[in-house]
């Protein structure tokens, strides 16, 4: 078993947990992002009022602070407490977020781009916190101060010491305090610049965490400021060395190690460990991903793939031929997935229609709709008992093979998203089968984002393309299930193969019972067979 | 709804967040200096003498110069390296060349170092050679000095107040 995998197992088993207390819906590791653009959020508010009653200026900026501590300490005390703790979640949310991306692969190929547009943020969001501890001037910002210093004269761009200026109070000016403090706000503004390129890729990017996760969120950062307010520690004493201070880990976890290694050996290291960092994509396994292709004669231009793809990969754009209609899709490769949720939104792509005619809008290259049918049918053939079951899942969630029987079969998709609700019309209506389960990626953490939201909604008749009423959604079971939950998807299983034996064969609108399959049916087995 | 069960769920891990947030936000505390020691900071920065005195041209040479490039004196930019010595009680704790900055080698050269040290009364000497003459030091201060624990002793150097200052100095 390889590393990642044993980190992956590793990481479903505390999702378990929070999935337990959150629900999957709330689960706060399924919205690491998000969640970093509300602290984003929460340290912009509080640091603006914050600097209200701050004063720049090497006595004034301890007295200030000290003022909004214990003065007014019912609203800038806890604003300044909120701009602490805000600041640390969001460095944790994005190491988590990094870890979680890296450990389920979602960096590789067309990913690329949010990956290496990730890291440079964090070297922004260490410098936005690095140089706001610097304006308190309490004995921790002295530390900083002549650490950070002494590390950036490390590098070969200053000419003159940086951290000659803060040897001795003589050699400290207010006009450092207004340079800091230039630094601690365009820093930041750089950063939401970088966020915004940052989640560009992404269809309905999740800049905002579900509103009771948020509500939870700030609620602990607002108990824990009242609880255990930010506090200072001690002026700012030039003549004396800093010699113990209570470090802020999540920001200055590399701050002790400069005691005993060069700023050039720390520079090297982290420089080296940035381009490794964003070199990941192109460094190691990398599967050939299927692309999407259109099919200008099918396609009827209804933009339904357009609104569905997760990263952005398909434009509309208007048609040059002599077609009625008016647009058609057009494909950017370099950011398609190859997820197929956009076959799975085409009206045109149908099981009903003849052999030759299966050539939808749109569809995966390596993964025709034709192929997929006919597989279909060659392994819902053999199925016997009165509740056969059609299971499908993704490549990146549980691996049904398992459940495959004599009345069971497992046909593994793309992403579940790409199966168009009309094959789950095709196979119940049509007797191929009894009912259709839907599996997946763990619920509420599709790994193409939007899959799993779409499969609900076409189900549901809530989203284009719906699946037809004329299908009893007890004939449908959709179990989203992490690769640590096969008991439950076993469990679920059983439950909807009695549930199907209870109902008995399907029985159309019109009254037609089907338990036999329909003549042309049969030809269509025997044919694809 | 969540259940009562996972309204406790959620209470423990929000309450596990705030409790890292708020720990690991202060603790565990860092030790930068041990107890009993004191900091020697050296940080000045310094124009040293030019690598070659100033001449006068030659008329040879001033003839075959245009017009407007003409000037009297010839003084090459760039700086002679310096160098610093720093002694306590007689034994050398910093010794260092210090090169010109600049891609010319014509700036100022900078020293910076922080020397731990045991707090105590020690006999401080600095030197240092700015010149072109290659030996010996043109600037020279000793003194006797009690550096206190945990106390932040700087040694600066500026020529105009008569070269090395020992700031911090109560010995």
């Amino acid at each position: 078993m390889s590393l990642r995998k044993v980190l992956r197992a590793a990481v479903e088993r505390v999702e378990s947990v929070f999935d337990a207390a959150f629900t999957p819906a709330l689960n706060p590791l399924y919205h690491l992002g998000s969640l970093g653009w509300f602290f984003f959020w929460i340290v912009a508010v509080s640091g603006i009022y914050v600097y209200i009653f701050f004063d720049t200026g090497v006595h004034d900026a301890y007295a200030s602070v000290e003022y909004i501590t214990h003065v007014q300490w019912y609203a800038a005390g806890v604003m300044r407490s909120l701009h602490r703790y805000a600041s640390d979640a969001l460095v944790l949310v994005v190491v988590l977020h990094l870890l979680r991306e890296y450990i389920m692969e979602r960096f590789r190929g067309v990913r690329w781009f949010a990956w290496v547009t990730g890291v440079p943020l964090i070297w922004l969001i260490y410098a936005s916190g690095v140089s706001g501890y610097w304006l308190v001037w309490d004995k921790l910002a002295q530390y900083v101060a002549i650490v950070t210093s002494e590390w950036l004269d490390a590098l070969p761009f200053f000419g003159e010491s940086i951290a000659s200026n803060f040897v001795h109070p003589s050699a400290l000016s207010d006009r450092f305090f207004t340079l800091v403090v230039f630094i601690h706000i365009a820093v930041p503004l750089f950063l939401l610049l970088l966020m915004w390129v940052h989640i560009q890729r992404h269809a309905y990017a999740k800049a905002n965490p579900p509103r009771l996760l948020a509500a939870g969120s700030f609620s602990a950062l607002l108990v824990l400021s009242f609880v255990f307010p930010a506090l200072s520690q001690g002026p700012a004493d030039l003549t004396m060395v800093p010699a113990e201070v209570g470090i802020d880990w999540f920001y200055l976890p590399l701050y002790p190690l400069l005691d005993y290694v060069s700023g050039k050996t720390m520079w090297l290291a982290l420089g080296g460990a940035t381009v490794l960092l964003m070199a990941l994509p192109w460094i190691g396994r990398r599967r050939p991903a299927d692309k999407a292709r259109v099919n200008p004669a099918n396609c009827n231009g209804c933009s339904w793939c357009a609104e569905d793809c997760p990263f952005t990969a398909i434009t509309m754009v208007p048609r040059q031929d002599d077609s009625p209609y008016s647009q058609l899709p057009w494909v950017d490769e370099s950011r398609c997935t190859g997820c197929g949720i956009c076959a799975g939104a085409c009206p045109t792509a149908t099981p009903f229609s003849r052999r030759e005619e299966q050539s939808p809008g749109i569809g995966l290259a390596q993964s025709p709709l034709a192929v997929l049918r006919e597989t279909i049918l060659s392994q819902c053939a053999p199925l016997t008992g009165n509740s056969r079951v059609a299971v499908f899942g993704c490549g990146h969630g549980l691996n049904g093979a398992y459940l495959a029987n004599e009345s069971t079969t497992f046909i593994a998709l793309s992403c579940i998203a790409h199966l168009p609700p009309s094959f789950i019309d095709f196979l119940i209506s049509r007797d191929h089968v009894d009912g259709v389960m839907l599996t997946g990626c763990r619920d509420g953490d599709c790994h193409y984002r939007l899959g799993q939201q779409w499969v609900r909604g076409r189900i549901a008749a809530e989203r284009d393309p719906r699946l037809r009423q004329r299908i009893p959604r007890e004939r449908v079971k959709v179990l989203f299930a992490g690769t640590d939950q096969s008991g439950l998807e076993q469990q679920v299983l059983s439950d909807f193969r009695r549930r199907l034996s209870a109902m008995g064969p399907y029985q159309s609108r019109t009254g037609r019972q089907s338990r036999q399959p329909p003549a042309d049916a049969k030809e269509e087995i025997l044919t694809n067979a | 709804m969540p259940k009562p069960a996972q309204w406790l769920g959620q209470a423990v891990l929000y309450s596990a967040f705030a409790l890292v947030l708020g720990y690991f936000s202060v603790f565990p505390r860092f030790t930068h200096l041990e107890a009993g020691y004191g900091i020697i900071r050296i940080s000045f920065s310094h124009a040293g003498e030019t690598r070659v005195a100033c001449r006068r041209f030659t008329q040879a040479e001033l003839d075959q110069l245009a017009p407007n490039m003409r000037r009297i004196l010839d003084c090459p930019r760039e700086r002679v390296d310096q160098l610093l010595l720093v002694e306590l009680d007689g034994k050398p704790v910093y010794q260092q060349m210090l090169p010109p900055l600049g891609i010319a080698g014509d700036g100022a050269a900078t020293a910076y170092a922080r020397i731990k040290v045991p707090a105590g009364t020690y006999h401080l000497r600095s030197r240092l050679r700015d010149s072109r003459s290659g030996e010996g030091f043109n600037w020279d201060r000793s003194e006797q000095v009690t550096i206190a624990p945990g106390q932040n002793f700087v040694i600066g150097f500026q020529p105009q107040t008569g070269g090395f200052r020992f700031l911090g100095a109560s010995g």
